[in-house]
């Protein structure tokens, strides 16, 4: 498998008022194509910074990231918009669906940035939330589903446009043990059998044992890189 | 369109909210619909095929001073002129002072200078050989269950009879009938008596009448014949100013109240008072859905996306709100002239009407909805998803 994601001495520094505060310092990252990634470390350590940056949210204050031979911090805001759509599904720790819309809808979002017919749309969505194991709850809105069935809906609205590659923010850090489990299962399975790669930042040791590897940020620096 | 759904669900992500504001909404649009019909009825007064053939001539300082009511033989020899009457403001109440009657003295043949009203050939004899003799509208004579035969009590608001009394006797000898019901509100509210009964009975402006009305052979003379009338008075102590029916009837009404004024006033306040009310609940309703905004943003939504979604919400709620309050508005107005017993006769809400409502639902819901779309435009996704 080539190389997915590649960052080089990759920085980023924020600005608090006066005081400049650098999260990630001088990363270099290589994520082969399929790769199921945990990143792991303390509070602040820079972790959601640095997957907020390799999903083309954020852009860097030094260094280059590319993603798919996409060099993401030469980007601008409507183009990297536009890619996010085509290249990225999101998973977030607070599902953040849209709680007025059901899961079929909900899922149906970003086929709305696409070509596709309103029936093509509603038939991926279907296919996604079946692969989830949510075909029954189509019609449900969020306000109707336990937490882990949420976050499922957040995988199929994640999955239904087919991207290179998933990034999750803490998945399972709202869930009970047995919906985490599930949806770790869910992650694994996609990465399996779909072969998305998979970027997730987790606090949770047994969730990162479901990555193929885990990497460990202190400080915005990688401190070790461990094979599962 | 696909995005409709999506804007439509965050429009009534709040319902409460939405429908509080649409109330708002469909009263002032309401009040606009029904406001716009006054001001219509009151622009298109005069304004009919025969209106466009009659002069009418009045004292030049005011409408309440009167003219010599020998000036109309003058008139009658002008070039141009066809015919000439003349009128006088009788101010009767039937009653009650609140019940007031659109009454006035005439000469007899008045009525051949309005063919939009229709009296049989009896009745018209009756009312041209009985002195006491009135014509009543249609509706005047449904309003107060008046028939041909009846003699009826009239209090003038300003003339006295020759015992010093306001209160005069008349008998009713036929019913007019406006040919056009569209324009004809007013005559089916007219009570026509004979100005010479009236000159006779009252002390008051003897040998005097209100205006003159004249019927001109060519309507593209009319301006000729008006300049025509009005130099007979020249440097006189009664000069006369000669309009066409329309013109007088707008400035005769222009003395009364500027109503295109009051409504665009009040108009002014309600979409003001609207805007701060809509402006605030889409502010509201964009602050609250930050994080779902910026999960949009996420998914790959375009920042111009975004705006162009929140404006298209506020403007759905404007023309929601808008076009249930203009469809009210239609629906009433017809209810009230019905109910008022023809004393409103408010024209239906117009096309133009409509334009004019949806133009100001648009520009209102952009205005409102600019500054959350900008607001949304410029979110901060990572900021916006890490609550800050």
């Amino acid at each position: 498998m080539g190389t997915l994601i590649e960052t080089r001495d990759l920085s980023k520094v924020y600005e608090r008022g006066k005081q400049k505060v650098e999260v990630l310092h001088h990363i270099n990252l290589d994520i082969a194509e399929g790769d199921f990634l945990a990143l792991m470390g303390p509070s602040g350590s820079g972790k959601t910074t640095l997957l907020n940056l390799i999903g083309g949210l954020d852009t860097p204050t030094g260094g280059s990231i590319t993603v798919a031979g996409q060099r993401l911090d030469q980007l601008s805001g409507g183009t990297l918009a536009k890619w996010r759509a085509a290249h990225v599904g999101f998973v977030f720790q607070f599902y953040n669906l849209m709680p007025m819309l059901t899961a079929q809808r909900n899922v149906e979002l970003p086929l709305l940035l696409t070509k596709l017919s309103a029936a093509q749309r509603r038939k991926n969505a279907s296919i996604a939330l079946q692969l989830v194991g949510l075909a029954d709850r189509a019609t449900h809105k969020p306000s109707e589903l336990s937490g882990g069935q949420q976050q499922r809906v957040a995988i199929a609205r994640a999955i239904v446009s087919d991207p290179t590659l998933l990034v999750c923010d803490e998945p399972t850090g709202d869930l009970d043990r047995q919906s985490a489990e599930e949806v770790l299962g869910l992650l694994r399975l996609l990465n399996r059998e779909h072969g998305k790669t998979i970027m997730m930042v987790t606090h949770d040791p047994k969730a990162a044992e479901y990555a193929n590897h885990t990497l460990h940020l202190d400080k915005g620096t990688l401190v070790e890189q461990a094979m599962a | 369109m696909k995005y409709l759904h999506l804007i439509w669900a965050a429009l009534f992500r709040r319902k409460a909210r939405t429908i509080l504001t649409l109330v708002s909404i469909i009263a002032a649009f309401l009040l606009f619909g029904m406001l716009d019909a006054v001001r219509t009825s009151f622009n298109q007064a005069g304004q009919s095929a025969n209106g466009a053939q009659r002069l009418q001539t009045g004292s030049k300082l005011s409408f309440i001073q009167t003219l010599p009511q020998s000036l109309e033989a003058q008139i009658a020899q002008v070039p141009g002129v066809k015919m000439v009457t003349y009128a006088n403001w009788f101010g009767g109440a039937y009653q009650d002072p609140h019940n007031q009657v659109f009454s006035f003295a005439v000469e007899p043949n008045y009525i051949d200078l309005y063919p939009e009203i229709e009296v049989s050939p009896a009745e018209r004899k009756a009312f041209d050989d009985t002195r006491t003799g009135v014509l009543v509208g249609e509706k005047l004579a449904q309003r107060f269950n008046w028939k041909v035969g009846d003699k009826i009590p009239l209090q003038s608001t300003i003339f006295p009879n020759r015992e010093g009394s306001k209160n005069w006797t008349f008998d009713i000898v036929g019913i007019m009938h406006s040919k056009d019901k569209k324009a004809g509100g007013f005559y089916d509210q007219l009570l026509l008596l004979h100005w010479k009964y009236f000159d006779e009975t009252t002390p008051f402006n003897r040998g005097t009448v209100g205006w003159y009305v004249t019927r001109v052979t060519d309507v593209n003379q009319a301006d000729r014949v008006a300049k025509a009338i009005d130099a007979i008075s020249a440097n006189s102590d009664h000069e006369t100013r000669t309009q066409t029916e329309q013109a007088a009837t707008a400035n005769w009404m222009k003395q009364l109240a500027d109503i295109g004024l009051i409504v665009g006033s009040i108009m002014g306040a309600v979409f003001f008072t609207l805007l701060l009310l809509s402006g605030n609940t889409m502010m509201q309703a964009v602050r609250e859905r930050t994080s779902e905004l910026a999960v949009l943003k996420t998914i790959g939504f375009s920042n111009h996306s975004v705006l162009a979604m929140v404006l298209a919400e506020s403007v759905l709620l404007l023309l929601l709100g808008g076009c249930i309050g203009l469809g009210l508005a239609t629906l009433i107005i017809p209810t009230i002239s019905a109910g008022s017993g023809g004393m409103l006769n408010l024209g239906a809400v117009s096309g133009s009407s409509w334009l004019l409502g949806i133009v100001l639902m648009v520009l209102i819901g952009l205005l409102v909805g600019a500054l959350p779309a900008l607001r949304a435009m410029h979110l901060n996704i990572v900021d916006a998803l890490a609550g800050r």
